[in-house]
């Protein structure tokens, strides 16, 4: 039945981490998915069932509550890998999911196929793929023997799994007792925005150190709005203070693939096309026409943005009439 | 004290970085490589611990090829008392479990009371590393961390992750990774560039390297490996259509997104 495992660490937020039902689409893409969650007592029979609902046919929980950073999720993702004996492990890339690879690779001197965007089976067993050097590259990969631990990128993959019956079935964890940070407090980010999440987003409306200000840089927010799309930036625009820093795209910040990328007041320097350049579409503003981000843009337009963004704003509002 | 700060030289960023389409390996020799930035990051915080402090050692530790001792010689000039360079031709292609084991058999060899790595690589982008080390070296590990504070002790800062941040703090020895959020790091002086010349560059290989105290085996095919299968060439990007505004810009990109149904 080739089990596929998907490892869900709690998000510290609460809730199951982002790239959650993705990993699971993928895993039954290519066999059974068994997920294991992790979190405190009193959330694990919600993330329990929100995995099933995702399509994970079985689903082990452990608690892991205390200040203890890692280790004990890691005690959990080990009894689990052990149990289920899978094919190949597959972890949302998000802090805590890249945290639970690390930690499981580590103890299982198994082997890690790292930011996968794809995962295929041959006569052989499990292939992944990976777009390496900002897109430049396809990579296929696979490990010798098995697991296979993947981390998965987040908004890489369009499967999706019916939702599966919940089969909830708490896991024995003997803890290893490795020594750990302490978690003194945590602080959620304080979301005020209902924008879509950057790393997933179908359409991304991003802008550079062309905006000139913290205060113009809000015609991007606008625009994206409009849009129904996502808030990116250059690292300049971060750099000068324009945008939270959480919004950077590029070689340093975030890795998008939208179907649609809207660069405005950005020249493209190669470390942002590395963030971006595998875009369905990417439509780009900027007054130099020698830009470089215009060589990879399928419409680029030169002229000034504080011209150009307002009509477009408005032209998109007066079409949604 | 001693901190030991790890360094990877990458292929330079601001460069087209090419991949060998017959090995699967980074070209190294197509672009220039340069330490990674992170990595500069981390070092530069170990400095500036160290002048503080005093009493501190910073080292500064890679594997790498052995024609690559240029990024451990921009970490002395930027500071660092000395470095150690693991380079053996049986590491080429070492995947993420036999670098992880090789840096922990070298931070085994070397000693420390504190390791600081940067979060990612920009050549691998994995940023499991330091989670790795912490387990292969039974010491607390901290991910991500946007500030840090060390003590005689303990290091503790804020660790960026999913949804918010959290404040952790960990007692010696411990490993720690950074973010880009971190001080950018210094430029080396003229004569930290001279002094680096003469500071101690350890050379270690395999053989010299403890493995087994990681529970590491010297026959890397006694563990399963990741391999690369295959690598292409994405075909790059064309330019599309390039307009100049002449006063309806605004209209026609929407135009174009209607058309192509993405508004």
């Amino acid at each position: 039945m080739n089990p596929i495992l998907v490892l869900l660490p709690a998000a510290p937020a609460g809730g199951l981490i982002a790239g959650t039902a993705e990993a699971i689409g993928a895993a039954a893409s290519i066999g059974t998915p068994i997920a294991v969650v992790t979190g405190p007592a009193d959330a694990l029979p919600e993330l329990a069932e929100q995995a099933a609902s995702f399509g994970a046919v079985r689903v082990h929980t452990a608690v892991v509550e205390g200040p203890e950073l890692g280790a004990p999720a890691a005690d959990a993702f080990e009894a689990a890998a052990r149990l289920v004996q899978p094919e190949l492990v597959l972890v949302p890339a998000t802090v805590e999911g890249r945290e639970a690879a690390g930690r499981l690779a580590a103890r299982l001197r198994a082997p890690i196929a790292a930011d996968i965007v794809g995962v295929t089976r041959d006569e052989q067993g499990v292939v992944v793929r990976h777009s390496v050097y900002g897109g430049a590259y396809d990579v296929e990969s696979a490990a010798t023997y098995g697991p296979l631990i993947a981390t998965m990128r987040l908004g890489s993959i369009d499967d999706r799994a019916e939702a599966a019956t919940p089969d909830v079935q708490p896991l024995e964890v003997t803890a290893s007792g490795r020594r750990a940070a302490t978690i003194e407090r945590f602080e959620p980010v304080t979301q005020v925005s209902t924008r879509p999440d950057l790393r997933t987003a179908k359409r991304i409306v991003s802008g550079g150190r062309g905006l000139g200000s913290k205060e113009q840089f809000a015609l991007i927010e606008q625009l994206a709005d409009t849009l129904g799309a996502a808030v990116g930036a250059s690292r300049a625009a971060v750099d000068a203070g324009y945008v939270d820093p959480s919004a950077q795209v590029g070689q340093t910040g975030t890795s998008v693939s939208p179907d649609l990328y809207l660069a405005v007041g950005i020249s493209g320097a190669i470390q942002h096309r590395a963030g971006m350049q595998t875009a369905k579409t990417i439509v780009a503003i900027d007054r130099d026409a020698s830009a470089p981000i215009f060589e990879i843009a399928d419409l680029g337009v030169v002229g000034d943005l504080f011209t150009i963004v307002p009509q477009l704003t408005a032209a998109l509002e007066a079409r949604k009439g | 004290m001693k901190i030991v700060v790890l360094l990877k030289p990458v292929p330079d960023t601001y460069g087209q970085r090419v991949l060998d389409l017959e090995t699967g390996l980074a070209d190294r020799a197509a672009s220039e490589t340069v330490i990674d930035e992170i990595g500069e990051r981390a070092l530069e915080a170990a400095l500036r611990h160290a002048e503080q402090a005093g009493d501190v050692e910073v080292v500064v530790l890679s594997m790498a090829p052995a024609d690559s001792q240029s990024a451990l010689r921009k970490g002395l000039a930027m500071g660092a008392a000395s470095a150690v360079h693991v380079a053996d031709e049986r590491l080429a292609g070492a995947d993420y479990v036999r670098t992880a084991e090789v840096l922990a058999a070298a931070l085994r060899k070397t000693g420390f009371d504190l390791v600081i790595t940067g979060d990612a690589s920009t050549d691998g982008t994995g940023g499991v590393m330091a989670a790795m080390l912490a387990e292969l070296l039974d010491a607390p590990g901290i991910t991500r961390l946007e500030s840090l504070e060390i003590t005689a002790d303990a290091v503790r800062g804020t660790r960026a992750t999913d949804g918010g941040s959290m404040v952790v703090q960990a007692a010696l020895p411990a490993v720690v990774s950074v973010t880009e959020a971190l001080p950018d790091p210094r430029f080396p002086a003229l004569r930290g560039i001279m002094n680096a010349k003469k500071k101690p560059v350890e050379q270690l290989t395999l053989d010299d390297l403890p493995l087994d105290e990681v529970g590491a085996a010297l026959d890397e095919t006694a563990s399963p490996r990741s391999i690369m299968l295959s690598v292409a060439e994405r075909p790059p990007r064309s330019a599309g259509t390039i307009i100049t505004d002449e006063g309806d810009a605004g209209e026609r990109i929407a135009a174009f997104l209607a058309e192509r149904r993405l508004a």
